[in-house]
């Protein structure tokens, strides 16, 4: 299983699985980062803090989320 | 419990004007009571809806606390409405202190003004739609239009307008453009078009809830409104979000076309803000910058100035010389001239005894005046009456308190709120609290907590407050504990970084090599030992841009004058509170109860003890103590150690008690000490 906590710097990819807890997906769902939303990672930072950005906003994830979030990466 | 009458009609618009007034038990309908119609600001944070508030409310605007919570909401007056700000929120819910206060005065609000960003309509749309299918009668206004334009955007208005059913006005705030027509654009405010498929489901719900509004609530599980009713929330919510986040790509598919983007200076910054390689070397500069002006300039300068030369030897000798005139006092007079290398140095000093005040002898008063004649003085009363030194003695409420708040602190909290709002709208701290995340997880808090974490640098009292934007109760728990116990404020910095200047390149090494390692130590053990896990990052990142100054202005005044309106009277408290002791000789006998302690097992000086003590009043006094004690450099360490983790001043413990309850802050407090002495212990073990 990929998660986004797998995503490097450049890459793009689709999400296809978000955190289990409720809350805390309605909060992943309002910012953007739902289930088939399209993704680009602008940065990963030692330790997995992700900054993607999806419909043209940019979204900053601590690395225990990004790895709750699961993705499939577009081929290069 | 539901006693009110149902309405009937078979069209949900129709019952919506009036429905807020009907559910019960809102704390929001007595805190908003008006005659007025209620005119309700919501956006996502940063979109500029402050700018929107004054330019509605003009001067007179009130700031208070939302009744129950720590949340402030501002409140001022058009000729027209009551009108509120709310916190910025990216969604009608319940998920934070902040949503719950917003959705209150939402639902109490009869006009929604929704500010939104147009560079970020993905993001604020949702929350748009959202108060569309309350069923809020609103209108939109499509703000940062200059920055759209700037980033290639073409917006067709009429469009969005159409689809979301509401009025929609464009404007670019900061520059007033489109506020001409901002009071006939609410005057037109109406209900906009809904989630059919929703529609019919909030519609079996109406009837048991009495308005859309909180029919949508329960339906999106909202327990609170639920509650208020006495239903069980419903379990759509995740079906539902994901509708209306569907249903805002449809819509900006139709609304928004992008040309060719530019890439400008700022969006330059923002990348390098948190790249991996560039992060560090970009806060390094910024936190210099932040030294030079925070720690040099006001910490140095200004307060030198304020509280040395207008406190200590103006405004304090002029309020004591009133009271000495009727009260028994010695007066110390110290000459002060300037030595070879321009230092102050004391010239000669002399005692003058007024046994019956200053008033009945003038002659003495006459002999005091030529011998303070020409130079500077510094001036020491020692009143006799227990009552005057309660009031006006060393830690006097009217003397040193007021000295200490408006000569001492007003310059460091403005100099840190100027700071803070200049980070916070440059859009850089959403980018520091991203860079630092992962060093933070460790101490089981995530990188929002580095807003309180500087702050403390300038007050622990201020930045204990501002913990209340931590995401859950366990992660303020831990960033206070830390900041109680580990962060030195600004007035104890100035004295701390001033004796290790004397104790040398190792001591400095030493001294902080220990605090840092308490640092991460208090915080990984609380982060194992609490139950529960902390709330993970996630943020979205405003663009980066240049400060408004006015903006700037603006926040830092409503920041300064709310801190100090909720920390003043605990200031005066404590001094009150120690210049008791300090009469009743009970700051005495804790000296001496300290001492053995000191010498024996810190392995220094007894009167250190009376340093530790002074701590208690205020940081800045107990290391300023050791100034006179000719300690050796590794004495320093262990001094510096101790009073560094010694307990916080008293109005930084009354505010703790005030935000974690008393037990925890009292806990905390008690930790200090044994914490103090115990690391301070094994120091002086170590390096003695
Ligand atoms: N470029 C630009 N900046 C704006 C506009 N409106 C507000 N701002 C800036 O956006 C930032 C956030 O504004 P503020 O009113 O504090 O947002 P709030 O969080 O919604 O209250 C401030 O720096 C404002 O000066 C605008 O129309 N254009
Ligand atoms: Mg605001």
């Amino acid at each position: 299983m990929t998660t986004l906590y797998d995503v490097r710097r450049g890459m793009a990819g689709t999400i296809v699985g978000l955190p289990s807890g409720a809350e805390l997906r309605s909060q992943c769902i309002r910012l953007g980062l739902m289930i088939g939303a399209s993704f680009q990672c602008l940065e990963r930072l030692p330790g997995g803090t992700i900054v993607l950005e999806t419909h043209r906003q940019e979204i900053a994830l601590g690395n225990a989320l990004a790895r709750e979030i699961e993705v499939v990466m577009e081929k290069e | 419990m539901n006693d009110r009458s149902q309405p009937s009609s078979e069209d949900l618009t129709d019952v919506m004007p009036h429905a807020a007034h009907r559910h019960v038990d809102s704390s929001a309908m007595r805190f908003m009571g008006s005659d007025k119609k209620k005119l309700v600001l919501v956006g996502n944070p940063n979109v500029g809806k402050s700018v929107f508030f004054n330019h509605l409310t003009g001067l007179y605007v009130d700031v208070s606390n939302f009744p129950g919570t720590t949340v402030e909401v501002s409140h001022g007056h058009h000729p027209k409405f009551a009108v509120f700000d709310t916190p910025g929120i990216y969604g009608v819910s319940s998920f934070n202190d902040e949503e719950r206060v917003a959705r209150d005065i939402i639902l109490e609000a009869d006009i929604v003004l929704n500010v939104v960003d147009a560079v970020h309509l993905e993001r604020d749309l949702f929350l748009t739609l959202q108060l569309i299918d309350m069923g809020k009668k609103m209108v939109v206004c499509l703000n940062m239009m200059d920055e759209a334009k700037l980033r290639g955007l073409t917006i067709d208005v009429e469009e969005l307008s159409n689809r979301l059913g509401v009025p929609v006005l464009p404007t670019t705030a900061i520059h007033r453009t489109g506020f001409d027509g901002l009071d006939q654009h609410i005057a037109q405010a109406c209900t906009g078009t809904s989630d059919s498929r929703l529609h019919r489901q909030l519609h079996d719900l109406l009837n048991r809830v009495g308005s859309q509004e909180e029919a949508l609530m329960v339906l999106e599980g909202d327990s609170v409104i639920a509650e208020r009713h006495g239903i069980e929330p419903g379990d759509e919510r995740e079906l539902i979000y994901v509708e209306r986040r569907n249903r805002v790509n449809r819509i900006l598919d139709r609304v928004v076309t992008v040309s060719e983007q530019k890439r400008t200076l700022a969006h330059t910054l923002g990348r390098i803000s948190i790249s991996p390689r560039w992060g560090l070397p970009f806060l390094l500069v910024v936190l210099y910058g932040l030294y030079l002006f925070v720690g040099s300039f006001i910490a140095q300068d200004v307060v030198g100035f304020t509280e040395k030369t207008i406190g200590d030897r103006i405004f304090e000798p002029f309020v004591k010389d009133q009271v000495a005139r009727i009260a028994a006092v010695d007066i110390t007079v110290e000459k002060i001239g300037l030595d070879a290398a321009g230092k102050e140095t004391t010239l000669g000093s002399r005692v003058f005894s007024f046994p019956d005040g200053t008033g009945s002898n003038g002659n003495l008063k006459d002999e005091m005046s030529k011998y303070r004649d020409g130079g500077t003085n510094n001036l020491h009363y020692d009143f006799k009456s227990p009552v005057a030194v309660v009031f006006f003695g060393e830690f006097g409420a009217f003397s040193m308190t007021v000295t200490y708040l408006l000569f001492l602190l007003l310059p460091l909290v403005l100099g840190f709120y100027v700071s803070l709002s200049i980070l916070e709208d440059s859009g850089y701290l959403p980018r520091l609290a991203t860079f630092v995340d992962r060093s933070l997880n460790g101490l089981g808090l995530n990188g929002r907590a580095i807003i309180p974490l500087i702050l403390g640098f300038g007050c622990v009292t201020m930045a204990t407050i501002t913990t209340r934007l931590l995401g859950s109760d366990r992660e303020k728990r831990i960033a206070t504990t830390i900041l109680q116990f580990a962060i030195p404020c600004s007035a104890q910095l100035a004295v701390i970084a001033a004796l290790l200047a004397t104790a040398g390149v190792k001591a400095t090494l030493i001294y902080a090599a220990v605090i840092f390692t308490v640092f991460i130590a208090i915080g990984t053990a609380l982060d194992k030992a609490l139950p529960g896990t902390s709330s993970p990052l996630l943020l979205d990142l405003p663009p980066m841009r240049l400060p408004r100054a006015g903006n700037v202005l603006q926040k830092t005044w409503t920041r300064t004058l709310s801190f100090m309106k909720e920390a003043t009277p605990w200031f005066f408290v404590g001094a009150l509170a120690v210049s008791v002791m300090q009469v009743t000789g009970v700051l005495d006998s804790w000296t001496k109860l300290l001492s053995p302690v000191t010498t024996g097992w810190l392995k220094l000086p007894a009167e250190a003890s009376t340093a530790f003590v002074m701590g208690l009043v205020r940081r800045d006094f107990g290391a300023a103590g050791l100034y006179q004690m000719h300690l050796t450099p590794m004495q320093v360490v262990v001094a510096l150690t101790t009073i560094t983790l010694f307990v916080p001043c008293i109005a930084s413990l009354m505010v703790m008690i005030k935000e974690r309850g008393a037990r925890e802050g009292l806990v905390i407090w008690a930790g200090s000490w044994v914490l103090a002495f115990g690391i301070g212990g094994l120091v002086a073990l170590a390096v003695l």
